[in-house]
């Protein structure tokens, strides 16, 4: 566990192309954790607890989205943390580098549709087990779920106390059906197709690995709806919507409360201060 | 200095998004004959040392390891450009005899060949 004040501190890595590190790092940032910057040319993680792949159009999406970021110097620490447990994030951009690394099943391609959208967009959680999604788990998760709130007594000082005012504390609607938590955060993609063979959709599903579900409208042809999914071990996480852009009211999705007031994403994040938390 | 050609194709079973776009492009051109395009990757790549087929099967490994991504596109072939009279230097490549005899890696003629290619790249 991090620095002097128990913080935890997560990277954020920035590729050339990245463009929301510093959402990323912001969010991280609000929850009350230590957002450290750390650059793809080099090997060194800094001694982080976690990492986020942000998102952008690392190497301008050339070859393949994410392609050439997977094999950037960084990349191989990354790999070697994440095999070894540690919880790992890849948002839009960086769920493509966690798929061309292997890290995660399934590729992503251009929307079916061939356009690209950016929209506040609905999803299931369906998977709220995952070092990067337990912020999200329903009603007995309020020890668990209030994520920043809660860890406010662990120690950790920051924007625990902020985040408490948000969505943080679980709140969420939830599926009729399921009872799966239901969340609002932006989409924006051009390659955000997700596909994988038959048999690993029937193993993602079988085995609960889906992790977020488009609901509502399928924005790019994703097969089952999948938005996200997270590896057996739950640590690492890659989704095509951008959680770090509904963190703060003013600047998230529009909700039935007030414009603009939509702070979806921050539970996530939150999630990891309790994944991280010592034994 | 020869050169290896490599070409990737998106997986034929999935949408190719590019190629409806061009497609439509060319249908509104008045082209009505054309009735599909897929789009792929062909990469040319310049290899030092003789062309053999240890080197061959090396780029044959890194097109399925980095060129393409198995689980959306397909290494249609592997071959060095000249080999089938086409591509960079051909001229050169067979004035100098650099060239390989090896055309395994090729788009195969026949069903059985084609059938083989698609097994082994599975």
């Amino acid at each position: 566990m991090g620095g002097a004040s128990g913080a935890p501190r997560v990277g954020i890595v920035t590729f050339p192309g990245s463009l929301d590190d510093r959402d990323a790092a912001r969010a991280v940032r609000m929850v009350g954790a230590i957002a450290v910057p750390l650059w793809h040319g080099t090997h060194d993680l800094e001694g982080v607890d976690a990492i986020i792949l942000p998102g952008g159009f690392s190497y301008g999406d050339y070859l393949r989205a994410g392609a050439i970021a997977s094999l950037s110097p960084i990349m191989a620490e990354v790999v070697t943390a994440a095999e070894a447990g540690m919880p790992v994030l890849g948002i839009c951009n960086g769920f493509q580098m966690l798929a061309e690394a292997h890290l995660l099943p399934g590729g992503l391609i251009r929307n079916d549709h061939g356009n690209f959208i950016c929209r506040d967009q609905r999803l299931r959680v369906e998977n709220t087990s995952t070092a990067w999604t337990s912020g999200y788990a329903p009603a007995a998760g309020d020890s668990a779920s209030g994520g920043a709130g809660a860890s406010g007594g662990a120690g950790w000082s920051g924007g625990a106390g902020r985040s408490g005012t948000a969505s943080a504390t679980g709140d969420f609607a939830s599926s009729a059906a399921s009872g799966a938590p239901e969340i609002t955060i932006p989409l924006k993609n051009g390659e955000g197709g997700y596909i994988a063979s038959a048999e690993t959709i029937a193993r993602l599903e079988g085995e609960g690995l889906v992790a977020f579900r488009y609901l509502g409208v399928n924005p790019n042809g994703s097969m089952n709806d999948i938005a996200g999914v997270t590896n057996a071990r739950g640590n690492v996480v890659g989704l095509m919507p951008h959680p770090e852009h509904a963190v703060e009211p003013g600047f998230g999705p529009d909700t039935a409360l007030a414009m603009r007031s939509g702070t979806d994403g921050l539970p996530l994040f939150a999630s990891l201060l309790v994944s991280l938390l010592p034994a | 200095m020869p050169t290896i050609v490599v070409e990737v194709m998106p997986k034929a079973e999935l949408l190719d998004p590019q190629g409806k776009a061009v497609a439509g492009a060319l249908s509104r051109q008045g082209r009505s004959q054309i009735t599909g395009v897929r789009v792929g990757k062909r990469f040319e790549i310049e290899v030092a040392g003789p062309a053999d087929d240890a080197i061959l099967a090396e780029v044959a490994a890194l097109a399925d390891e980095l060129l393409a991504n198995l689980v959306i596109e397909d290494v249609i072939s592997v071959h060095f450009a000249g080999a089938d009279g086409f591509g960079l230097d051909a001229a050169a490549d067979f004035a100098s005899g650099n060239v390989t005899t090896d055309t395994s890696f090729d788009e195969a003629s026949t069903p059985e060949a084609q059938a083989e290619i698609r097994e082994g790249l599975s």
